[in-house]
């Protein structure tokens, strides 16, 4: 199942809702000529046992990614905060349940 | 209340099953991972579709009748499918098991035949057999994918480079000329018109003419004229490669009778 055509196809990403309300997931990706052939295929790999009422499909090369390696400037700052987490603070008893 | 008579039921049913059964060839071998399921897709609606045609004839048969013995214990002689569905996925004049797969072949022979069954389907949904347009309505919504599926190839082959255009030609000018199969009804069509519960498919021409028409337009490639061959498989009277196929896909279930897993 290698074919060269792999290298001239682009990878698309696909996200799937599964039911009314419910926010697209990403589910994975693969490899189609174009948009509407990606959203045939993405039927065909992804919604074989029901999973889904909604399909999109979005070009991997349309997505800008954060690099691995600025993992630590980019989110290792975050981890000493805790006062952004609301269960940090406490909730006086008039305020009630928020 | 009108019933399609049994021989129509396994008309259908055998169409369904031997295209299936080609289908699912390429389970495994398909171009790329993703066609790979998009076929074998395919392959099980069309088996789906014949499992539920077959247990309808079976029933209104009676005697002991089953899905399994209707599939797998008739002879080519008995199948009602038309010869398009049974030739092999590659094109004419190859020898037979060490012929390359054509997928051009397959996808064209699969947009011919799709293309009649969403009429079919259509047609017959509205049929007074209320059995049968149960049936209908569950195929049609997969018969559309079918056709969606293949002509969507078809013009990416048609329109595509120079090799896949040439390909596709020359599968639509292998295959074409079985379709004319469709058009002049057997006994077994004549009574089930009869019967009310049927849909007499030479009513369906033009619109089949019209898919065609505008779907090779699309993929730039020409219709091809036919004309003298009548193929005879819904008679019963078939191709060699029927039994072939046949052979693969009963043979497990007739050396071993009655076998459960």
């Amino acid at each position: 199942m290698n074919t060269p055509a792999l290298k001239d196809w682009p990878l698309w990403e696909v996200f799937v809702r599964s039911k009314q309300g419910l926010e697209h997931k990403h589910c994975g990706s693969l490899h189609a000529a174009d948009a509407a052939q990606a959203l045939h295929m993405a039927r065909d790999v992804y919604t074989r046992r029901q999973e889904g009422v909604s399909i999109w499909v979005v070009p991997s090369a349309a997505i800008t990614a954060s690099n691995p390696d600025d993992k630590g400037e980019l989110f290792d700052p975050a981890a000493d905060k805790i006062y952004r987490h609301p269960t940090f603070y406490e909730i006086p008893e008039e305020v009630g349940h928020m | 209340m009108s019933k399609a008579p049994v021989e129509y039921l396994l008309h259908l049913a055998d169409n369904a099953v031997v295209l299936g059964q080609r289908d699912a060839e390429w389970c495994g071998h398909g171009p790329i991972l993703e066609e790979d399921l998009a076929l074998a897709n395919v392959s099980l609606d069309l088996i789906g579709q014949a499992r539920l045609l077959y247990q309808l004839a079976a029933a209104r048969m009676g005697n002991g009748a089953t899905e399994d013995a209707l599939a797998y214990f008739r002879d080519d002689k008995d199948f009602l499918n038309y010869t398009l569905v049974e030739l092999p996925n590659h094109g004419a004049l190859v020898g037979y098991a060490a012929a390359d797969r054509d997928y051009a072949t397959t996808i064209v022979r699969n947009f011919l035949y799709s293309a009649l069954m969403v009429l079919v389907w259509d047609a017959l949904q509205k049929s007074p057999d209320s059995d049968l347009a149960a049936i209908a309505a569950k195929s049609l919504k997969e018969a559309r994918y079918h056709l969606h599926h293949a002509a969507d190839w078809l013009v990416k082959f048609g329109d595509g480079t120079e090799e896949s255009h040439a390909r596709a030609q020359a599968a639509l000018d292998h295959l074409f000329r079985y379709t004319e199969e469709f058009w002049t009804p057997s006994a077994v069509e004549d009574a089930a018109i009869a019967s009310g519960a049927a849909v007499d498919v030479r009513t369906l021409r033009a619109a089949w003419d019209a898919i065609v028409a505008d779907t090779l337009a699309e993929a730039t490639l020409k219709r091809p004229e036919v004309r003298g061959y009548i193929p005879e498989g819904k008679h019963g009277r078939h191709s060699e490669h029927l039994s072939y196929l046949l052979g693969e896909m009963q043979g497990l279930a007739r050396a071993h009778p009655g076998a459960t897993w």
